[in-house]
């Protein structure tokens, strides 16, 4: 039923002597998001620009709405893609307004979609005005506008929600929410996102080159037995005198419990009579993505050790 | 809309907008109307200058600005977008190298040809009024098309310039060397040719040395056209040779294109 939009078989690249990307294999589905983690120069930015068809891929397969982006007959399918580089500063001189109607025309989107968008991104009073006079987070709007031009099929968000502010970032997930269910697939891109969990299907893991990990936040998080972190109130010390809770414990009043475990400990709370509150958190995206790194860093040392 | 015409749209607008295209319009009109009354002081008469001399003031000053503003206008037409981060964008657009950097040249080179058409036929038109347009109009017309050959053909060595270099400095540091050299090492060099060796260059080499400098071309064309009495320097050997106005225009044509080639291979080697 769904159509795959990206397919990348064992890809990889490499800049002169750096080893930019290894053996990564990935699978997008229509209407799917994946989140697309990593620390700085993991690779993040290369992947995208292959997809992108910038950059020729040094070894392996990649296919874009099923062909290679570097084909000339995937020039009709950039039209459907939609693109938001990480550091960009539009032509300053221009307004918001002119600067959508260029890459508008460029993209053969329709002309009425740029009062639209800048709407939508919440730069309606600021069209007119000469994009040199906007914040870093109205240049960031203005550049998800771009990239939203044209109803795109596929986006690759590139540190989408930086220097957007609390409700700015809200409503760009909304966006977000509303092209997934319009059937489009799209990459967000960042080191870490503040509340991207519930708006994204996988998330993969770069490090150094190499997919450190891949899959839905239930899998990794279930792959990585990351604890989950209980804090109690009311208590007051009857949690040390407790031999089974007492091994569990990593602070007053707080402990981190495996998964497995989770429920028999909340029972056993439950049964202290002065238990006030109690605040229950699975492992975080961040927690996933700090033990996956760590995890690859030491594969890497044996690895070199041996 | 295709994208080539989109984004010469573009260039051009940008153009009007930071009043490049008005100020070089002034500029060439000043200079030409300037030259049309009082060039004649510079030769020591007192009475109107002759067509022929307005002509050889014209272009012995034009060869010297028209290449420098063609690069100021371009040198930073596509470093400045990579700095910016535009261009990696406009790389994942439908648009491709071929078509991003012609459709520039379209932009850029419109400004520089209205400008000079304007510019310098407005002191045609002036010397028209005050003469006659029979004689006027055809050395002006060979004059304003040879300009224009000249800043297209420096509007492509900004381009190829633009795009070997990853910051703007470098271009523009580039584009004085550039300048430099065609306009003053390339004839100081040739100088010391016809001086240095005795018959070391005949007058047909010289010629065939010139066409080498799109600059050299451009006086040469355009004092070959005129009174020879008017011309002194390498150029009046050169200038009594025996290729026809037409070779020479041909030329010129190819050193428009050249720059432009040589610019798309150093683009599409271009990592980003």
């Amino acid at each position: 039923m769904s159509e795959t939009i990206i397919l990348l078989e064992q890809v990889n690249k490499h800049y002169q002597k750096i080893n930019a990307l290894q053996d990564i294999d990935l699978r997008l589905e229509a209407g799917e998001v994946l989140g697309l983690f990593g620390h700085n120069g993991a690779g993040k930015t290369t992947m995208m620009k292959l997809i992108l068809g910038i950059i020729k891929v040094s070894a392996g397969n990649i296919s874009v709405f099923g062909l290679d982006p570097l084909d000339k007959q995937a020039w009709a399918s950039r039209k459907k893609i939609g693109y938001l580089p990480e550091n960009v500063s539009f032509y300053d001189q221009l307004s918001g307004t002119e600067v959508l109607t260029y890459f508008a025309r460029l993209k053969s989107a329709p002309k009425n979609q740029i009062v639209e968008l800048l709407e939508k991104v919440g730069l309606a009073d600021a069209k007119d005005r000469a994009a040199k006079t906007y914040s870093k987070g109205m240049r960031q709007r203005l550049g998800l506008a771009q990239a939203f031009l044209g109803n795109p099929k596929l986006l690759l968000l590139d540190e989408p929600t930086v220097g957007l502010d609390p409700s700015a970032t809200q409503e760009f997930y909304s966006s977000v929410d509303q092209l997934k269910s319009s059937g489009a697939s799209i990459i967000l891109c960042s080191h870490v996102l503040p509340g991207v969990e519930q708006h994204i299907d996988r998330a993969m893991i770069l490090s150094a080159g190499k997919s450190a990990a891949i899959g839905s936040l239930q899998d990794l998080r279930d792959a990585a037995q990351l604890p989950v972190s209980i804090k109690t109130k009311g208590i007051n010390g009857a949690l040390k005198n407790n031999a089974q809770l007492a091994g569990f414990m990593v602070a007053h009043n707080h402990l981190l419990v495996p998964e497995s475990q989770k429920v028999q400990i909340i029972r056993q709370l439950m049964e202290f009579e002065n238990i006030s509150d109690i605040q229950v958190e699975a492992a975080s995206l961040e927690h996933i993505y700090q033990h996956y790194l760590a995890d690859n860093k030491r594969s890497i040392e044996q690895e070199s050790k041996l | 809309m295709t994208p080539i015409l989109a984004v010469a749209l573009k260039e051009f607008q940008d153009g009007i907008r930071n009043r490049w295209f008005i100020s070089i319009t002034l500029i060439f009109s000043l200079l030409s109307i300037g030259l049309s009354y009082y060039a004649s002081a510079a030769s020591g008469q007192i009475a109107p200058p002759s067509l022929s001399t307005t002509i050889a003031s014209l272009s012995s000053l034009s060869v010297f600005i028209i290449p420098l503003i063609a690069l100021l206008l371009c040198y930073d037409s596509f470093v400045g977008e990579q700095e910016s981060g535009t261009l990696l964008l406009l790389l994942t657009y439908p648009i491709s190298h071929g078509q991003l950097l012609l459709g520039k040249f379209l932009g850029m080179g419109s400004i520089i040809t209205l400008a000079t058409v304007l510019g310098f036929g407005s002191a045609a038109l002036l010397l028209g009024f005050n003469s006659s347009f029979a004689a006027v109009l055809p050395a002006f017309s060979l004059f304003i098309l040879t300009s224009i050959l000249l800043g297209l053909t420096f509007v492509g060595f900004a381009f190829v310039i633009s795009l070997s270099v990853s910051e703007k400095s470098k271009a523009a540091g580039l584009s004085l060397i550039v300048w430099l050299f065609f306009i003053l090492v390339f004839d100081l060099v040739l100088l010391a040719l016809l001086i240095g060796i005795e018959n070391g260059v005949s007058q047909q080499g010289l010629v065939q040395l010139m066409m080498l400098n799109p600059a050299d071309l451009f006086r040469l064309i355009n004092l070959a056209a005129l009174d020879t009495g008017d011309v002194n320097g390498v150029l009046a050997v050169a200038v009594n040779s025996s290729h026809s106005a037409m070779t020479l225009l041909l030329v010129m044509l190819g050193w428009v294109i050249a720059p432009l080639l040589a610019a798309m291979a150093v683009f599409s080697k271009k990592t980003i």
